[in-house]
């Protein structure tokens, strides 16, 4: 990455003169398009920065950016960021997202995480379309050690999700994590069986589901944005879990579904490991986005 | 496919095609429009500065043909930057002089390599070779029973080890396999896995080295943002890459990566994948791709797959459809072959962004109402040959007969009917002007 070695290398010894210019604003706005914040939410948080400095509130290159790293953890922080659980067991998280992002793999690790908070977790494979994925989902399910509700592949979703909530009911599990199929190309049957599954947990628990989690693949550019507006469009999501982190992908994106839709930014993902998911730290997570990136050549 | 960057553009040339001569602020207009427009589509930022450079170099540089407006020009230059930006020509697949063929497969987690080495498969057993698959990814829970499961719907075989063994052991195995039994091409199918991961990279250049394979393509999500180009350059420095698939085109994904990975590492775009099914896989043309980005349309890809899905003689069919379209002789038999098209090819939008003319279209909304789409299809199908030719003729006692045949009501038939003359009507007017979205909306009468 030697081009951008430059350009970053550049950027830091702008940062550190003293008097800003319109060329930092221009490099400010390519380090966060090349984060993956997108071009206009990062013009749009450029010209608030502008703004700023016009009124004088920052003088020096190092004060902007210390400003624009403090606009954009303000925005990430914004709402509560908490995981919510149910006043009455059980918990129902249900996972959505498109397929490849690691809706499986991320349930493993909450489970994970669960069960070494002392809860009961139960994994519901209402992903009924992926070839494989039930399978998947029994030996994560086997790895962790939480059981798995599961019907045959092609069986109706919603009537698994609805077995699961039941089953914890009657057996004392208190989260229920259903994972879900993940195709994006019949959208429309997508999403009417999403909301299918949502309506179905509902009327079995007397609630919503208490977590309704995108989740987002950290390399993903723009069209996160249109995957967050999808899913929003058909149920309320009320929370996303970036996951892939541990590349070289900032995951950027989630700053313009943050500033669009509000949806908090509740997880990240790792790494591969059962261990590897954390709570998202938006100040961690923002300064990620102005590290240089440095492996590759 | 790349729908926002063609939408894009062509508002961009809409503009500029008023316009008698262009001046120097005209083209940096232009120029910023589609900056914003490639960035939007995720197109990495130094390719996209690289190319508008070239692009305005030329735009000012060059003379004005006489046969060309300004803007013609501007379009000719993008155009031929954006075939050039996307390889060039066409690279067909390389094939061993001795078989078997070996191709390996690889890329990050969730790009779809499992799926797409089915594809590969079938594409390549429809051309008469015979595939086996080869299941190297013993990382993913269950990848291997992926594998089998995808090799048992396109009907290929697929030799496993399940998980105990080292890949690299397996990838030996299989390819001595796949000697033994004459196989012609094998299509190994590895762990995803992060470029940043570097245990799991020399585990990549392990398998390699036992598989030594014709063709190393790295599998690549549209979706990618920045990072596509760090990705496939580490792929290509750690491991090696003779080329690139292209998946998940058919997500509204604007597809910039594809922009980007060519430009950076010099490798071609074999074939993208455009749909679930395992018959969704297209070889990747780069001019065809920049005539889709700047919306020229695509006819001879239209044609080809067509020509797959459908018999000769129904690709005969749509050719002569498509002309009675422009000459607003559209009627009701090529309107329901159209809906049960939507079930045989794909989805009706896809098909119909090939098509010059609709891909000024900016998005169905994700909807073409299905249960509408069979209503519609039940009421042609209760009428005779004679009414389906020769709408006009159906009258209000026909209307009841043909509503009691389809089991709907005599307003549904005459709604289809009303949705079958607008969109006859629109189609006529199709060569001479830009629909817009609601025009083509309310054609198909099927939109939510």
């Amino acid at each position: 990455m030697r081009l951008f070695r430059g350009m970053l290398n550049k950027l830091k010894q702008l940062f550190r003169r003293e008097r800003i210019s319109e060329e930092l604003f221009l490099e400010l706005e390519e380090t966060l398009v090349l984060a993956d914040v997108g071009i206009h939410t990062a013009e749009k948080l450029v010209s608030r920065l502008k703004e700023a400095v016009r009124k004088g509130n920052c003088r020096t290159g190092d004060e902007a950016i210390e400003l624009l790293k403090r606009t954009l953890v303000e925005l990430l922080n914004a709402g509560g960021r908490n995981l919510n659980f149910g006043p009455i067991p059980p918990t129902v998280w249900l996972i959505i997202g498109v397929n490849g992002t690691g809706k499986t793999t991320t349930i493993a690790k909450l489970a994970w995480r669960l069960k070494r908070e002392g809860r009961k977790p139960l994994l519901v494979a209402a992903d009924t379309f992926r070839a494989a994925a039930i399978e998947q989902l029994k030996l994560l399910g086997e790895r962790v050690g939480a059981p798995v509700i599961a019907h045959a592949i092609g069986a109706d979703a919603a009537a698994v999700a609805y077995d699961g909530v039941e089953a914890a009911k009657a057996r004392g599990y208190d989260v229920v994590l259903i994972d879900t199929a993940g195709r994006m190309h019949t959208r429309y049957n997508l999403l009417q069986e999403l909301q299918k599954i949502w309506r179905v947990v509902g009327r079995s628990l007397g609630r919503p589901p208490d977590e309704t989690l995108l989740v987002i693949d950290a390399s993903t550019g723009q069209n996160a944005i249109a995957q967050a507006a999808t899913f929003s469009s058909a149920i309320p999501v009320t929370g996303i879990i970036l996951t892939k982190l541990d590349g070289t992908a900032k995951g950027g994106v989630v700053v313009a579904i943050k500033d669009q839709t509000q949806i908090p930014i509740k997880l990240v993902g790792v790494g591969e490991s059962l261990d590897a998911i954390e709570n998202f730290d938006p100040k961690e997570f923002v300064e990620g986005l102005f590290e240089e990136v440095t492996d590759s050549g | 496919m790349l729908k926002g960057l063609t939408d894009k553009l062509q508002g961009i040339f809409w503009k500029l095609r008023g316009k008698a001569r262009l001046t120097e602020e005209d083209v940096d207009r232009a120029l910023r429009e589609i900056r914003l427009s490639l960035l939007e589509a995720d197109v990495n930022l130094r390719v996209a500065k690289d190319f508008l450079e070239r692009v305005r170099e030329r735009a000012i540089g060059e003379e004005v043909l006489k046969s060309f407006t300004p803007a013609q020009q501007v379009i000719k230059i993008v155009y031929e930057e954006l075939v050039k930006l996307l390889g060039g020509q066409h690279e067909p697949l390389k094939f061993s002089h001795t078989p078997p063929t070996i191709i390996m497969l690889m890329g990050l987690q969730g790009t779809g390599k499992t799926t797409t080495a089915g594809k590969v498969g079938l594409w390549l057993k429809r051309r008469g070779h015979r595939v086996l698959l080869l299941a190297c990814d013993v990382r993913r829970p269950a990848a291997v029973e992926q594998l089998v499961q995808v090799g048992r719907q396109a009907e290929l075989d697929v030799f496993e080890m399940g998980i105990r063994e080292k890949p690299e052991r397996i990838a030996e195995h299989g390819i001595k396999h796949a000697k033994d039994k004459g196989y012609g091409v094998v299509i190994a199918d590895t762990g995803g896995r992060l470029h940043t991961d570097e245990e799991m990279m020399q585990e990549l250049r392990r398998v390699k080295e036992a598989l030594n394979p014709n063709e190393a393509l790295l599998v690549v999500d549209a979706m990618m943002g920045q990072d596509a180009v760090n990705a496939a350059r580490q792929f290509d420095s750690e491991v090696g890459v003779t080329g690139f698939i292209l998946s998940k085109v058919d997500s509204d994904a604007r597809g910039g990566a594809v922009l980007s990975i060519r430009a950076v590492t010099g490798k071609p775009v074999k074939f993208i994948g455009t749909g679930e099914r395992l018959t969704d896989l297209d070889v990747f043309h780069p001019d065809r791709m920049a005539e889709r980005i700047l919306g020229m349309g695509d006819i001879r890809t239209l044609l080809e797959r067509a020509e797959e899905a459908l018999s000769q003689e129904e690709a005969r069919k749509l050719a002569q459809m498509e002309k009675r379209m422009r000459e607003g002789k559209f009627n009701l038999q090529d309107m329901l072959e159209q809906l049960q098209r939507l079930k045989a090819t794909g989805p009706f939008d896809q098909l119909l962004k090939l098509l010059p003319g609709f891909s000024g279209l900016r998005q169905l909304p994700f909807a073409i109402d299905e249960r509408r789409l069979k209503q519609f299809e039940a009421i042609i199908l209760s009428m005779t040959p004679e009414e389906r030719l020769n709408p006009d003729i159906i009258d209000g006692s026909r209307k009841r007969r043909i509503a009691r045949g389809s089991g709907t009501t005599v307003q549904e038939v005459n709604m289809l009917l009303k949705q079958f003359k607008m969109m006859r009507e629109m189609l006529k007017r199709l060569s001479k002007a830009k629909l817009s979205d609601e025009d083509l909306l309310r054609m198909l009468g099927v939109g939510r």
